[in-house]
């Protein structure tokens, strides 16, 4: 447990170190893509999970990404002002669970607040993960990647369809989510920094939280499964509802990650539901190494933020395409797993401990 | 004494073979029961009946009096049923000690948020889970190997943790699926010595074997499987007169 808090200490100075760098090299615009970076990051680390322990592929998880960033769009940019005398909004105005915001054009606008707006997209991507994965998850195989790629591909016609969700345009307006002290997670140039740290804190609070996951009692089942199911199944463990639950775990992380940047933008897209931006979440885990939680962050931070930047230009789907392929002929247990001081632990032990046969 | 494991009438038919067809025996408590047979004679999948790896057509499997055909692995594993496998089937990618703590399992139960909260309730369940783990290695005479990756040992030290990861478990019932396989003499007396240690702490095992030497020395009681039918179920000494079993095993006369 004390190097689990050691490597979130770790993680958080190269996180300082980044935004130093950025302020030094006069480039503190930066911290705009970086910020938007780490919440595409929290997306990553749940499907890394879900990839290296429980063996499993989703090709769907940007769709989990855009249900929690159109659910928390959405409902908070309804105005609800007019209808203050139903019965229903009033019982929500009542409990708290709606909020006002400044109209643009004068006056006020009534939606439902953020927070609780938050959770029921959350509540809303668990129940979706629960319905696809529950009949899936059933059988071996490579079921799921197949079931998300067609559940994706539903969504993000839906969403481009869809007048009421803005079809092309998406939705626009998102209020900020209020944090305590007067802090949101919000756009806007004076909140730059804060919202740099609060993302990477997210991420880092994911990532302490999966590492104590992959550790636990139920960790070690889920790499039992990995490494031969049937008799992971004979020791007692439930294979298919461990798959499940890491399945429902990773679809919240992408949903928690939508609602974040769609309140950091003000809005969100249905580009962000594509299936090549599905694809770009698997090509990242495949280069960071399956289940190697640090090798996904890297790999995110980086090529999330050059994409956004605009690196690669036109090309910008083809390079994780491109990525993907030469990761599989490659190395396919990923490039960058950085866990190299592991592996120098790993050859003293069998240089000294001669009797380990190979 | 009363039987703690009781397969009455199973069968199981794939495709046109009827692999066991009608069996019935008992296990009683705190004996050691062989299946034998010559090969394709049934033995294997009676073995996966019992312990839920396939479901039968027709017939019961009673564990302590309750009925639990049909019933998936990781259930009849938490009834204190644990199992090796004829071929090994170790976890890749984890040590020993990994290997062994996953055979806790079923004597275990911090859950999914659990784990990812890290409780302070799941902490001293999980030092029991590797104290138990170290004493099962332990007991198996490899407590050296804890750190090293089982997929990597020799073919003896990996029957050796996975038995370590069935008896973690603290099984009252131990099926063994050819345990034997692919050992050495030395190492088969070796094992014929733990089964008689296993015996004598109390615990009820089922193995299905092809070294006769093993079987006899071992079983209390032997059942003869041929061609999916039950042809024996005696002591070992009254095994070896029968003369429908000496036929089945010289080779007399071709079976019809």
């Amino acid at each position: 447990m004390r190097s689990r808090w050691a490597r979130v200490a770790a993680f958080l100075a190269v996180v300082a170190l980044v935004q130093l760098g950025a302020a030094a090299a006069g480039k503190a615009f930066y911290l705009t893509q970086l910020t938007m970076a780490a919440y595409y990051t929290l997306v990553a680390v749940g499907l890394s999970v879900l990839m290296g322990y429980a063996g499993q592929i989703s090709l769907g998880h940007a769709a989990f990404f855009a249900i929690g960033g159109y659910a928390s769009g959405v409902l908070t940019t309804l105005d609800l002002g007019g209808r203050r005398a139903a019965p229903p909004v009033a019982v929500l105005e009542h409990l708290g669970l709606l909020a006002l915001r400044p109209d643009p054009g004068g006056g006020e606008l009534l939606g439902v607040h953020p927070w609780a707006a938050a959770a029921v997209a959350l509540a809303l991507a668990a129940l979706v993960a629960l319905a696809i994965g529950l009949p899936v998850l059933r059988l071996k195989g490579h079921y799921l990647a197949m079931a998300t790629l067609g559940f994706g591909t539903i969504v993000s016609s839906v969403l481009i369809g869809t007048a009421a969700l803005g079809a092309a345009d998406g939705v626009s307006g998102v209020p900020p989510l209020p944090l305590l002290g007067g802090l949101a997670v919000g756009g806007g140039r004076e909140a730059r920094l804060v919202n740099y740290w609060l993302a990477w804190g997210l991420v880092a609070l994911a990532l302490l939280l999966l590492m104590n996951l992959v550790e636990s009692r139920v960790g070690r089942a889920l790499r039992a499964i990995h490494g031969a199911e049937d008799a992971a199944g004979s020791m007692g463990v439930d294979v298919a509802r461990l798959k499940l639950a890491t399945f429902v775990l990773s679809a919240v992380l992408a949903a928690a990650g939508g609602v974040l940047l769609t309140h950091y933008n003000a809005g969100i897209g249905p580009s962000e539901a594509g299936s090549l931006k599905s694809v770009r979440y698997v090509a990242i885990v495949a280069v960071g190494g399956m289940g190697s939680l640090w090798g996904t962050v890297a790999t995110s931070a980086v090529l999330t933020f050059l994409s956004l930047r605009g690196v690669f230009g036109t090309f910008d789907d083809a390079v994780f395409g491109a990525v993907l392929v030469a990761v599989m002929l490659l190395s396919p247990e990923g490039i960058l797993r950085l866990d190299a001081l592991g592996a120098l632990r790993a050859l003293a032990a069998r240089r000294g401990g001669g009797a380990v046969a190979p | 004494m009363s039987a703690l494991l009781e397969v009455s009438s199973l069968s199981k038919r794939f495709g046109g073979v009827q692999a066991v067809q009608s069996v019935s025996f008992q296990v009683r408590q705190g004996t050691v029961k062989a299946l034998i047979g010559p090969n394709g004679a049934g033995k294997t999948t009676l073995f996966n009946l019992v312990s839920g790896v396939v479901h039968p057509d027709a017939g019961e499997v009673r564990y302590r009096g309750a009925a639990i055909q049909g019933r998936p692995t990781h259930q009849v594993a938490g009834l204190g049923i644990s199992r090796t496998f004829q071929q090994i089937r170790l976890f890749s990618g984890m040590t020993a000690l990994e290997n062994v703590m996953v055979g806790r399992h079923p004597r275990s139960r911090a859950g999914f948020m659990a784990g990812l909260l890290h409780l302070p309730r799941t902490w001293e369940e999980e030092r029991t889970i590797e104290a138990k783990a170290r004493e099962a290695l332990e007991f198996m005479g490899i407590a050296d190997l804890a750190g090293a990756e089982a997929t990597s040992l020799s073919y003896g030290q990996q029957r050796a943790v996975e038995l370590a990861r069935a008896l973690a478990a603290e099984p009252e019932l131990l099926l063994l699926d050819e345990p034997a396989a692919g050992l050495n003499m030395r190492e088969t007396v070796e094992l014929a010595k733990l089964v008689g240690r296993l015996k004598a702490r109390g615990l009820t095992v089922l193995l299905v074997e092809h070294d006769m030497g093993l079987v006899m020395s071992v079983s209390d009681e032997v059942v003869v499987l041929s061609y999916g039918q039950k042809i024996a179920d005696a002591p070992p000494r009254a095994v070896q007169r029968d003369p429908e079993v000496i036929r089945i095993y010289l080779g007399e006369e071709e079976p019809p």
